[in-house]
């Protein structure tokens, strides 16, 4: 199967790749996927003041798995928690150019973003984030 | 050294250069049928047919008139399998198989199921992915009336002791068939020794061109009849129908006597590098582990698993090297190979597989750079593995309750 340009650029330099500390409060952790079923992502995004100011990702799978995430800090960072919400699995499929079969992992991405800002809000408690 | 590196030799392999010469004289000046007796371009063409008869059946101990041409491996098992169950129908309907053969005799077999004109028993494989004879002899009733298991796995390698079932099969009184795809042309095969009725091979693993295969059907003790699959002109003895494609057929024999007369030292230079890509690679990276038997295998195999990172993934940080992979994302179905499940490598070290196949035109060259940018690209992507960085963190990934999607 040949890559779209986009999918190998994330793939040759995934953009925000690491780690935060998941305990940290401004921090939100999503983890979705299964080893058995060849991929997990590992999403984080950093809140402030409603806003994501960072995010990184790790994930065990694909080209194309890998490429979603990637993508998908880059899109996180700058945006409200709300805009967030809005970040659908199909945006991701047209940017990177994904096959049919890849679908998978557009989905993936966006329910490991899903997760993340979930995480987030629940360990803010329903405060709003702003008063923080 | 030339870049991509074809490190692919299982699933097919380059043709040599003086297999191409053989074939040459075949598509314009002797183009002949070799089915037509009665003028020279015939008799010329059937002269090449019958000298890459001779150079095939010598390289497996057969005789020239057990070959039977057919376009391949698959045609060979489906001939086989499905000509077997029609000649002996009244004798029994009874396979057995095991579950790490090729899709050709898998498939085969379940079509024969699923029509009714067979019942099939599928032997599991030990960790090595060996069959175990005292398994055929157990499995082994009054309807059987074929063994079917293969040479050497295509996958990992490994391969199976095919003498000692081909003793159960003729003390039972049943007939042996043998996918020797991957074994024919890299392995001593004798088919006596070996006691196998039936014999299913292909000339482009073994540097012959792709389109011509053969299936070995035994003329004495005993002889073997097979319903036709093809019907037609009656060539091949009316075993299979259809005008010989001559100069893939010389191709074939050419290939087949180049295999005899260089597998000593062939063998012993693709088991130096063999090793020395998996003593490096394995030493260099942690929780790597070798699928397949580790010393009764294919010269020129080499199958590990890199916990914590996907094989699609490894194949395209590596997309200067033309590899396989285990993983589903790399095949049709989105399951992960059949064969290492069969082994009991779990589903997620099955999706980390890397297959190796390294053949006659390698170098150790290209092995050198094979090494380093397995390590490098393993590496990197561990360190973008969840998986990894959990492990590392002392945390039992089977311990963890996983969404599934």
């Amino acid at each position: 199967m040949a890559y779209s340009d986009k999918v190998v650029d994330h793939f040759n330099n995934p953009r925000n790749m690491g780690s935060f500390k998941k305990d940290d409060a401004d921090v939100g952790t999503g983890m979705v996927g299964a080893p058995e079923c060849g991929d997990v992502m590992k999403l984080q995004i950093k809140v402030q003041n409603d806003t994501i100011v960072d995010a990184k990702f790790k994930t065990f799978g694909c080209g194309s798995a890998i490429a979603s995430s990637s993508l998908a800090t880059e899109w996180l960072k700058g945006k409200t928690i709300e805009e967030a919400q809005k970040i659908k699995n199909t945006d991701i499929v047209q940017e990177l150019n994904l096959p049919p079969v890849k679908i998978h992992c557009s989905v993936l991405a966006e329910d490991a973003i899903k997760a993340a800002l979930a995480d987030y809000q629940k360990k803010t408690d329903g405060q709003p984030t702003g008063t923080k | 050294m030339k870049l991509p590196i074809f490190l692919d030799n299982h699933s097919t392999s380059p043709m040599d250069p003086r297999v191409l010469e053989s074939m040459l004289p075949y598509f314009v000046e002797k183009f002949g049928n070799a089915a037509s007796r009665n003028h020279a371009f015939g008799w010329a063409a059937e002269e090449g047919v019958e000298q890459a008869r001779k150079q095939i059946a010598k390289l497996i101990k057969a005789d020239a008139k057990e070959i039977v041409f057919t376009s391949g491996a698959t045609e060979s098992d489906n001939l086989a399998l499905k000509g077997v169950l029609e000649m002996y129908k009244e004798k029994g309907t009874h396979i057995i198989t095991s579950s790490t053969e090729h899709r050709a005799v898998l498939d085969t077999a379940k079509s024969l199921e699923a029509k009714g004109m067979a019942t099939v028993t599928y032997l599991p494989v030990d960790k090595y992915g060996m069959v175990n004879p005292q398994d055929v002899q157990n499995a082994i009733t009054d309807k059987t009336i074929l063994i079917s298991i293969m040479l050497a796995n295509n996958e990992i390698g490994t391969i199976n002791p095919i003498q000692e079932i081909g003793k159960i099969a003729k003390a039972k009184g049943v007939l042996f068939h043998c996918d020797a795809t991957q074994g024919v042309g890299k392995i001593p095969v004798d088919v006596q020794a070996m006691g196998i009725d039936l014999m299913s091979f292909t000339s482009h693993k073994i540097y012959g061109p792709k389109g011509v295969g053969a299936l070995y059907v035994r003329k004495r003790n005993p002889r073997v009849r097979i319903a036709a699959q093809i019907d037609g002109g009656g060539h091949e003895r009316g075993m299979r129908s259809g005008t010989l494609p001559v100069p893939l057929i010389v191709g074939f024999g050419k290939a087949c006597e180049l295999c005899e007369q260089e597998m000593v030292t062939e063998t012993a230079r693709l088991i130096k590098m063999r090793d020395r890509l998996q003593t490096d690679i394995m030493a260099a990276l942690e929780e790597s582990y070798l699928n397949g038997h580790p010393t009764n295998r294919l010269p020129g195999n080499l199958n590990i698993s890199f916990a914590y990172v996907e094989g699609e993934s490894l194949l395209m940080g590596m997309k200067d090297i033309a590899l396989s992979s285990g993983s589903a994302c790399t095949s049709a179905t989105l399951e992960p190979s059949y064969v290492l499940r069969a082994l009991g490598v779990g589903t997620e070290l099955a999706h980390s597989s890397i297959r190796f196949g390294l053949g006659r035109f390698n170098t150790d060259d290209e092995i050198d750079y094979t090494i380093k940018k397995v390590i490098e690209v393993v590496t990197k992507l561990r360190e973008m593995s969840p998986l990894y960085e959990m492990a590392k963190e002392g945390v039992d990934l089977k311990s963890v309750q996983w969404a599934a999607h």
